[in-house]
């Protein structure tokens, strides 16, 4: 079995890939929203800003043929596993350019080759399946590591506690990652929670050390990614992380988000993650010039991204009786 | 060379059949490895292939269903019990909404090679809990098929196809099967799904049954033929999801009549799906009504003399398709 080294302290190559990742996913998460404002993204948009640091420190974190399961706030778990911006900003258009062709959309964004096994949108259904491949990972000795991430509202539901436990008994290879952000739609997660951190609190109920990291930090998060992915990749079993952040907008589509203190909005304001990291990399003597470029390049990105989705052929009438099973098509008889 | 061996023996039969040729063939559910199934199918499974292979696990449905689901996504091809079909509602999301649905929201990306087999049915007085028929449940959703053999041989057969297919297979054991013998060849059977089987020829009417209804309908035939001098072709459905209309819709232009033999309650039984298949296409070759035979639209009871009200009898199939002939 290989293993990586478990990084102590972060260098400067990984930092600039942090950095590039959480520029990336925010330049996208605001030309979605732009998108789905004029029209051009239609039915819903889920997005992460604020949260990127979570998605761009554990991506970092993992090995190409690790894998990952999100939820249909997934535009950034997609994005930073590698898959490339033009097919994810054409699935959101619904283009035959996307990398669902058009049938999964913003909440189901999928890119296998890239070890994105799905975007799920029933609260918590995706954490028994995240398991699913960890066994098999384990099943076939690959030495894959699988990441599931998911909100805090998912804390609440059946499937997420009958999956920490199958995962802690059978040990499998797994990373859960719970993104708290306080909020589920428009509910906060404390008006309806047992206890005060929805995963944290509960990991001592299926063995795991309660872990609670900085969501904000890309750095925080990187660390103790590696490390949850290392004693996985080890044997040692799943770990539970809980990410705490903020999203900065609504919980979809044009929700204003209006429900939240403004005290509270401020503050998570200033605690922005890309500012803040800007500002660390500023200090650790990174040139200004070399991050200026980064966010050059990944604004370029993100416009020829959309030029790329608005350009894309419309999905082929056909398509819509395609793959329903595996010989293509959807005949249930003869 | 042939055997008698019980429905029962022929599903760890079949399993063994199956993890004996494909290693990455797994199998999970409660109670499946060391007790051998709460039906004693799955006895000595453990022992032949191993506790990595053959995996008890919680009383967590929806974990059970979720592991099998990321398993086939990712290179194995597992079997996966739920003990009893009334239980599906508890891991539905994961059936019906994640497993039959991955394969078109990835546009083809995502494959979903899997089992899911679960004791089906009413007969044994279990009442409305440990009961229900359920392949109205699982027929209705896009991306899933469904199985229900009614004999050992044919269930071994549509196991193999099943285990073998690239999608996701409903397979329905009628639990009243479970001690029934019946006879099996020697050696590997593969059987193919889809396919539909006529089971007694006869020109009168055709009877269209599945799993436990189908001995049923056979032994209404042999009535109907005896006291009344109706000749009745019988039709084993055998796999609904891929339906075989072909060999119904060819029977009933030449019966010309037709009545379907279901377990599952009247509304929205998989009779309804046949009944108007056959009105829509053969509406002109008919001579009399299409005519459902089902259980009532009830829970079942438990009390023995309840329960045999409700599910079809063979008096039932008998007046029925002797009203239907007029
Ligand atoms: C089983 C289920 N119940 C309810 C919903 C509707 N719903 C969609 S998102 C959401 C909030 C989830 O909150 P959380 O898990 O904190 O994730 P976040 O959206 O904050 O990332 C709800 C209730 C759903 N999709 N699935
Ligand atoms: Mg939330």
């Amino acid at each position: 079995m290989t293993t990586t080294e478990v990084p102590t302290d972060i260098d400067r190559d990984t930092r600039l890939a942090l950095y590039r990742q959480v520029v990336g996913l925010r330049r996208f998460e605001e030309r979605a929203h732009r998108l789905f404002m004029e029209g051009l993204v239609k039915g819903t948009s889920h997005l992460s800003t604020g949260m990127e640091a979570i998605a761009a420190g554990v991506a970092e974190a993992m090995r190409p043929d690790d894998l990952t399961f999100c939820t249909y706030r997934g535009h950034a778990h997609t994005l930073a596993r590698g898959t490339p911006m033009d097919g994810v900003m054409a699935e959101l258009l619904g283009r035959a350019n996307g990398v669902c062709g058009g049938k999964g959309g913003s909440m189901h964004l999928t890119s296998v080759e890239h070890g994105v096994m799905g975007s799920y949108a029933i609260i918590g259904a995706h954490l028994p399946i995240a398991n699913g491949a960890a066994w098999s990972a384990q099943l076939r000795g690959s030495g894959q590591v699988t990441v599931c991430f998911f909100g805090d509202g998912a804390t609440n539901i059946g499937a997420f506690h009958e999956a920490l436990n199958l995962a802690a008994v059978w040990k499998l290879p797994i990373v859960f990652v719970c993104e708290n952000n306080l909020y589920m739609e428009y509910t906060p997660i404390g008006e309806v929670t047992a206890v005060e951190h929805p995963a944290a609190d509960r990991a001592g109920a299926y063995g795991l050390e309660p872990i609670i990291v900085d969501g904000n930090d890309p750095d925080a998060v990187y660390l103790e990614a590696s490390a949850a992915i290392e004693r996985a990749r080890a044997g040692e079993g799943p770990t539970l992380i809980e990410a705490k952040t903020y999203r900065h907008g609504g919980h979809s589509r044009a929700d204003p988000g209006d429900y939240r203190p403004e005290e509270e909005v401020d503050a998570w304001l200033a605690r922005d993650p890309l500012p803040m990291y800007r500002e660390r990399l500023l200090e650790l003597g990174i040139d200004a010039e070399e991050l200026d470029a980064i966010e050059q390049e990944r604004q370029d990105a993100v416009d020829a991204a959309t030029e790329a989705a608005k350009a894309g052929p419309l999905p082929d009438p056909e398509s819509a009786f395609t793959d329903v099973w595996a010989d293509g098509g959807s005949s249930w008889r003869n | 060379m042939a055997e008698l061996i019980t429905y029962r023996e022929a599903v760890t039969r079949a399993i063994a059949q199956e993890m004996r040729r494909d290693g990455s063939v797994v199998f999970l559910g409660e109670d499946i490895a060391a007790a051998g199934g709460v039906f004693k199918t799955t006895k000595g499974l453990l022992e032949e292939f191993g506790p990595t292979r053959v995996r008890d696990t919680p009383i967590s449905e929806e974990a059970i269903i979720g592991a099998a689901m990321g398993a086939a996504m990712t290179g194995m091809r597992p079997i996966a019990e739920i003990m009893f079909s009334d239980f599906f509602a508890t891991c539905w999301d994961l059936i019906a909404v994640e497993i039959a649905k991955a394969r078109y929201m990835t546009a083809g990306q995502v494959t979903v090679p899997l089992v899911i087999r679960t004791a089906n049915g009413g007969g044994l007085r279990f009442g409305a809990q440990h009961s229900q028929a359920v392949e109205n449940w699982a027929m209705m959703i896009p991306g899933l098929k469904v199985v229900a053999p009614s004999t050992a041989a044919d269930l071994i057969g549509l196991f193999a196809a099943s285990v073998r297919d690239e999608d996701p297979v409903v397979f329905l054991e009628q639990k009243s099967l479970y001690p029934v013998k019946s006879e099996v060849p020697d050696g590997e059977l593969v059987d193919e799904l889809g396919t539909a089987k006529v089971v007694r020829p006869g020109d009168d009417i055709t009877i269209v049954a599945l799993a436990a209804m189908v001995p049923r309908a056979l032994e209404a035939a042999e009535q109907l033929q005896q006291d009344r001098g109706i000749s009745a072709e019988v039709i084993d459905v055998r796999s609904l999801v891929p339906l075989d209309t072909r060999t119904i819709l060819d029977s009933v232009s030449r019966t010309t009549r037709l009545a379907t033999v279901e377990e599952n309650p009247r509304l929205c039984g998989w009779g309804a799906e046949i009944v108007s298949i056959v009105g829509e296409e053969c509406f002109w070759d008919l001579d009399g009504p299409l005519t459902r035979i089902t259980t009532p639209h009830v829970p079942l009871p438990s009390s023995d003399s309840l329960e045999d009200l409700t599910l079809p009898s063979v008096e039932r199939i008998v007046e029925s398709v002797a009203k239907a002939l007029g």
